[in-house]
């Protein structure tokens, strides 16, 4: 269209009214990702999402290694979720190396993964709080995180990376007066957990902040591929615990967080009520489980799988996370594949971003429990 | 490494502070003593009292308290101790100082910390030194396409600016450094000054961040600074005056927060907005556009804006006391000066000594200073305990606030204000007054 117009008067064009903004990697709301975010004014007209800044090439390391030199490395991506994150792993190597697991092994496995998870649920939520300006809800959930931490320290001797679980079980049994111990700070913990609801949660700026942030309709989190929290924030009751359960969870009394929301709000509230589900399998663990036994089949020194592959997956603290091993008769595997949350739930983020304040980026950023080490893996 | 840090060593370090020591000594005394008594040869001592005023009678009146007392107290009542020392900068950074440690403690107390603990001993005493120290040492990083001489004056201008206010707070009956029959109007003014000087470092310092910062800093203060004056309004109509100190003696019966705790409470909530403390820090949202307007400050410059934020909170606290809690109004609790020492002296042993020209301050004056200060305080806590409960709002939210509510609310309390004074129960010539 050539309209002409009157001399010395020109149309704006809509680039200039739109500035862009390099969210990160040295943004403090960034994490370890760029976010190349178009505003207009206050309006964010587009959200470009750049990850691969921390890329470790995991895969590819754990080509080189055998079934158990693989074992420390691969919860690199997310060491405040190490359980989870080798939990798929043990299972899918006791897949394709045929190795039953003690029964009392099981149990503790789901107690050090539940522990882990309260873990990284607290971490995040943490950051959540300081994302939103938060300086208590900081400082709380990072406090706490000593409760749990300290307990897989006794569990496992390393405080953060835990190397616990091992195909064939875990590495070591529990310490003595472990189950009095565990209940103690497990029955603590959720005193304290409804403190966080009074602080935060019922906060009235919190909430106008961030309910009606960032809806996710059901169909568009099925449709996205959306996983874990921001799925059941969206009202769809998927949990791998629950569908497929694997070791005992099927045995153990637990329910799944379902919202119907689909908001920020929903999403960072999903985690938190998380929290309680995971303390109520922990103490179910504790009471069910084998009071002796063996916690370890041991295996053949380098053990080779046959001409096979295997994938399992597990719930982690930021849904669905899998392996897929291709092993070729050799004692390393041929191929490793994760497919991780975090990943799943980045695609989401221009979607949600698309239209709203600059001020919600954070709020909706966030709640997607998006883990970014672990996206690049 | 060892080029960058060298390894301490505590006797090296003495060794290098007694060759200090020893050089400066050598050279003052080869040196500087000869020509101080090659100067005095050539001045004409003057002659005080019918007696010679050399030098060692003058270091020896120094050394005497009841010659060097009334020196004292004569400085006191110059202009330059007001601006430098007790109304104003001084004192305000002193309590600003205070009130930056107390935060952190109190902070940290909230969220099941211990804050400052090893610097200075004693709690972290000399935590806040530390730090200034540390951000005095630190290279000031100019920004390649800056505004440089604008960039330069912003944080100088702010810390002013912030020093103006303080300027104009009566802190004791007769004590405030600038007293003009318009206080109020002086106050406004100067509040005015701090959205231009956001805007303009906002600018010049050429950044994305710094520039949206400036921006939300800009329509937060005006958005929260019509509010503010009409807040206040309510009491220059009751005391009929725009002066601080005659606001402060007009409650000398009713603090005018018993009337109008609507106002108070617009005020309170604008005062947090214009410091942008949280729930209003966006302006500076860390997780949002990085610090804001204040992003490509470094160094001393970033001292220098925190400074004047602190004298800001500080003279914020100290205008609420004035207009609400009665400034230094409260009940005599200064223990009087004994009088047995103006009249006697004090006797140590064979020596009787008599001073002239004490007390210093008056009880009055420390009286009403010691309530101000208590009450400002208090103030200054509330303002800060909104930081360790509250999330950030949004700008939207904040603009509604401001343009919408707080207005409203504001000119409800005028009503009730004129509602008062036409029934005649308060303000000049009415039942309470």
């Amino acid at each position: 269209m050539t309209t002409q117009l009157p001399p010395g008067i020109s149309l704006e064009k809509v680039d200039d009214r739109i500035m862009t903004l390099n969210v990160g990697p040295q943004h403090p709301g960034s994490g370890h990702m760029r976010l190349i975010i178009k505003v207009d004014g206050d309006y964010i007209v587009s959200c470009d999402p750049d990850p691969g800044y921390v890329h470790r090439g995991e895969e590819k390391m754990a080509e080189y290694r055998n079934y158990i030199q693989n074992i420390p490395h691969l919860e690199r991506p997310v060491i405040h979720d190490s359980s989870n994150i080798l939990y798929p792993y043990c299972l899918a190597v006791e897949d394709l190396l045929g190795i039953e697991v003690p029964e009392r092994a099981k149990y503790v496995r789901v107690i050090a993964a539940e522990l882990n998870r309260c873990i990284y649920i607290l971490y995040w939520l943490a950051i959540y709080g300081i994302f939103l300006g938060h300086s208590t809800m900081f400082m709380w959930p990072a406090g706490d995180r000593e409760l749990f931490i300290d307990l897989l320290e006794a569990m496992s001797g390393a405080r953060v990376t835990h190397a616990y679980l091992v195909p064939g079980g875990v590495r070591n049994d529990l310490p003595a007066n472990f189950e009095e111990r565990c209940l103690r700070q497990v029955n603590y913990f959720e005193k304290r957990l409804k403190e966080y609801e009074a602080i935060f949660y019922q906060n009235p700026i919190l909430k106008a902040r961030t309910q009606d942030t960032g809806i996710l309709s059901k169909t568009d989190a099925i449709r996205l591929g959306t996983t874990g929290s921001v799925l059941r924030a969206s009202g769809v009751d998927y949990d791998v615990r629950k569908k497929e359960p694997y070791d005992v969870y099927e045995n153990l009394d637990f329910q799944t967080v379902v919202m119907k929301e689909g908001d920020s709000y929903a999403r960072s509230y999903v985690p938190y009520l998380e929290m309680f589900e995971s303390c109520r399998i922990i103490k179910d663990a504790l009471r069910k489980m084998p009071k002796s036994g063996s916690v370890r089949t041991k295996l053949k020194p380098n053990p080779k799988g046959g001409n096979d592959e295997v994938y399992r997956r597990v719930e982690s603290g930021r849904g669905a996370l899998g392996y897929y091993i291709v092993s070729n008769n050799r004692p390393e595997p041929y191929r490793v594949k994760i497919s991780v949350g975090s990943f799943r739930n980045l695609i989401c983020m221009p979607y949600l971003l698309k239209g709203e304040k600059l001020g919600n980026m954070p709020a909706v950023y966030w709640s997607l429990n998006y883990w970014p080490v672990e996206a690049d893996r | 490494m060892s080029t960058i840090a060298p390894e301490f060593r505590l006797s090296r370090f003495i060794a290098s502070l007694t060759d200090i020591i020893f050089w400066v000594l050598l050279i003052f005394s080869l040196v500087g003593l000869p020509i101080v008594f090659i100067v005095l040869f050539y001045i004409k001592l003057p002659v005080i009292n019918g007696q010679l005023m050399t030098p060692y009678l003058a270091m020896t009146w120094m050394a005497d308290p009841s010659r060097s007392i009334p020196i004292i107290k004569s400085f006191m009542h110059t202009t330059i101790f007001r601006v430098a020392v007790f109304p104003g900068f001084g004192f305000a950074a002193l309590l600003a100082a205070a009130t930056i440690y107390v935060e952190r403690k109190f902070l940290a107390k909230i969220q099941l910390r211990v804050g400052p603990l090893y610097c200075g001993k004693i709690e972290g005493i000399l935590q806040l030194m530390g730090d200034g120290f540390k951000l005095m040492s630190k290279e000031i990083i100019i920004p390649a396409k800056a505004d440089k001489p604008i960039f330069w004056i912003g944080p100088v201008l702010f810390v002013g600016t912030a020093g103006a206010f303080v300027s104009l707070i009566p802190v004791a009956p007769g004590w405030v450094v600038a007293n003009p029959s318009v206080g109020l109007l002086a106050v406004f003014a100067t509040i005015g000054f701090f959205p231009i000087i956001a805007v303009l470092s906002a600018w010049s310092a050429n950044s994305k961040w710094t520039f949206i910062g400036g921006l939300r800093a800009l329509h937060q203060m005006i958005a929260f600074e019509i509010p503010l004056i009409l807040s206040l309004l309510g009491i220059v109509i009751l005391s009929g005056t725009l002066n601080l100190s005659q606001i402060v003696q007009s409650q000398e019966h009713y603090w005018w927060i018993t009337f109008m705790p609507l106002s108070a409470v617009v005020f309170f909530i604008t005062i947090i907005a214009e410091l942008e403390r949280i729930p209003f820090d966006l302006p500076e949202a860390e997780s949002e556009i990085v610090a804001g307007w204040l992003t490509e400050f470094s160094g001393m410059m970033y001292g220098l804006i925190q400074l004047g934020t602190y004298l800001k909170l500080y003279a914020f606290a100290g205008l609420f006391t004035v207009l609400f809690l009665g400034g230094w109004q409260g009940p005599s609790i200064w223990p009087p000066f004994p009088q047995e020492i103006i009249t006697q002296g004090i006797t140590i042993g064979p020596v009787t000594a008599k001073f002239p020209g004490l007390p210093l301050f008056d009880q009055e004056m420390l009286n009403g200073t010691l309530w101000f200060v208590i009450k400002t305080v208090g103030v200054i806590l509330l303002i800060l305990l909104p930081r360790g409960v509250f999330p950030r709002v949004r700008i939207d939210m904040i603009l509604h606030t401001g343009w919408y509510k707080l207005i409203g609310l504001a000119f409800i309390n005028i009503f009730i204000a004129l509602g008062l004074l036409y029934a005649g129960v308060l303000g000049p010539g009415g039942l309470l007054h």
